[in-house]
């Protein structure tokens, strides 16, 4: 630790505590970092999916090459934790929600945080649900 | 104290004194308590008994005051409704709050704070002045609802000991005197909006926040500075957009 000593008001000496590695102080601000950090995540997965999208311009063998590279024990690696890391930004996403609403009545009275959350996630829930069926069930079969 | 002290805790206190001290030091305290007695009547025992040169604020003893906040083991709390039963065996780790200025032991610098709070211009700004004689100004429920919370804060400032945000840069307005901003102009009875919105729009406003979360949470009043603040983020894109559209 380096003192930092700072005058303040009426000459008085006062001392300010230094702020490096702030992140370890609690476990509440350690998961924060892991909120920010898996924005990292997000983003790679989204550059990889934009990858595959550009090789489908560039003809069948370059979407072909795409797709095996997904096969690589690396890739199922990141996708597995690409996937941890979007369900708890997506839990983190709704758990601050209602801070970020004006307050919300239905019949004069004051929506529950925990409705507002518990909303946001079911509404995600069953987009992914749809999302998930809409691709699976058009899912061309594999050619034997 | 009613029943006889049957266990001792170690409090270990971070000590500063501004004329001998160039950097915080570290003292522990042996203090026998009993299972009422909070952390800061554990303090008290000591600057009574054992160390008369201890340094803490305190008033009221029921945390309504707003005045014995410090951090017990790393987390912003009032040291008056914090039981040392609940930390016993310990050690329990004492220190002023965070991201403040140290004064003196477990006394903070509040400048800071109470200039912020200065500027926020936490009174009501009525549309027009009325005499007394008219009466008072009228409130649904409903209307008192959309601040009620944020006038609940005690200016104690654990919020600010919660927010790495005002750590890191102290120009920050920081969770209650965002969260008392907005008390005032979500009031009805209000009309001092346009006054609050610089500070609002400002980038050390409510856009300095990322939304850490932990002010809330460390609120002993559910105050919930973090929605007062991310409220305004919405509420300053109003105002620019506003500002856009319908240039003055």
């Amino acid at each position: 630790m380096k003192a930092d000593p700072v005058k303040a008001g009426a000459g008085v000496k006062t001392y300010v505590r230094p702020m490096g590695s702030w992140w370890l102080r609690n476990p509440f601000y350690r998961w924060y970092m892991l909120r920010e950090l898996s924005c990292a995540f997000i983003t790679a997965y989204a550059l990889i999916l934009l990858r595959g999208l550009m090789s489908l311009t560039e003809g069948r063998e370059a979407f072909d090459a795409w797709r095996g590279s997904l096969g690589s024990p690396w890739a199922v690696g990141f996708h597995v934790i690409a996937l941890l890391m979007v369900t708890y930004h997506a839990w983190t996403w709704f758990k601050v929600m209602p801070k970020t609403l004006p307050f919300v009545s239905i019949a004069g009275r004051r929506l529950s945080d925990r409705t507002i959350i518990a909303l946001g996630l079911a509404a995600a829930c069953a987009a992914s649900i749809l999302v998930f069926l809409a691709v699976f069930l058009n899912a061309p079969q594999a050619p034997p | 104290m009613s029943a006889p002290a049957h266990r001792t805790i170690t409090i270990e206190c971070l000590r500063y004194h501004p004329a001998t001290d160039s950097r915080p030091r570290q003292q522990s305290y042996e203090v026998p308590f009993t299972d009422d007695m909070s952390v800061l009547q554990g303090l008290q025992h000591v600057k009574d008994h054992i160390d008369g040169s201890l340094t803490f604020r305190w008033s009221c003893r029921m945390a309504i005051c707003g005045s014995c906040g410090m951090m017990l083991n790393g987390q912003p709390v009032l040291a008056c409704e914090t039981f040392l039963r609940d930390l016993y065996p310990g050690p329990v780790r004492v220190e002023p709050l965070s991201h403040f200025p140290i004064i003196r032991d477990l006394v903070i610098d509040q400048t800071d704070f109470l200039r912020k709070l200065e500027s926020i211009k936490p009174y009501l700004m009525p549309a027009e002045d009325r005499p007394v004689a008219s009466g008072t100004f009228l409130q649904t429920p409903e209307q008192m609802d959309e601040y009620y919370q944020f006038s609940q804060c005690i200016n104690c400032l654990l919020c600010y000991a919660a927010c790495p945000e005002y750590g890191l840069n102290p120009a920050f307005t920081g969770p209650a005197a965002l969260a008392l901003l907005q008390r005032y102009n979500a009031d009805s009875r209000d009309a001092g909006t346009a006054e609050r919105m610089p500070i609002v729009n400002a980038e050390d406003g409510a856009w300095g926040c990322t939304l850490v979360g932990y002010c809330s949470v460390v609120c002993p009043k559910a105050v919930d500075p973090a929605r007062a603040v991310n409220v305004n983020k919405i509420n300053s894109t109003r105002d620019y957009f506003r500002h856009l559209l319908m240039p003055r």
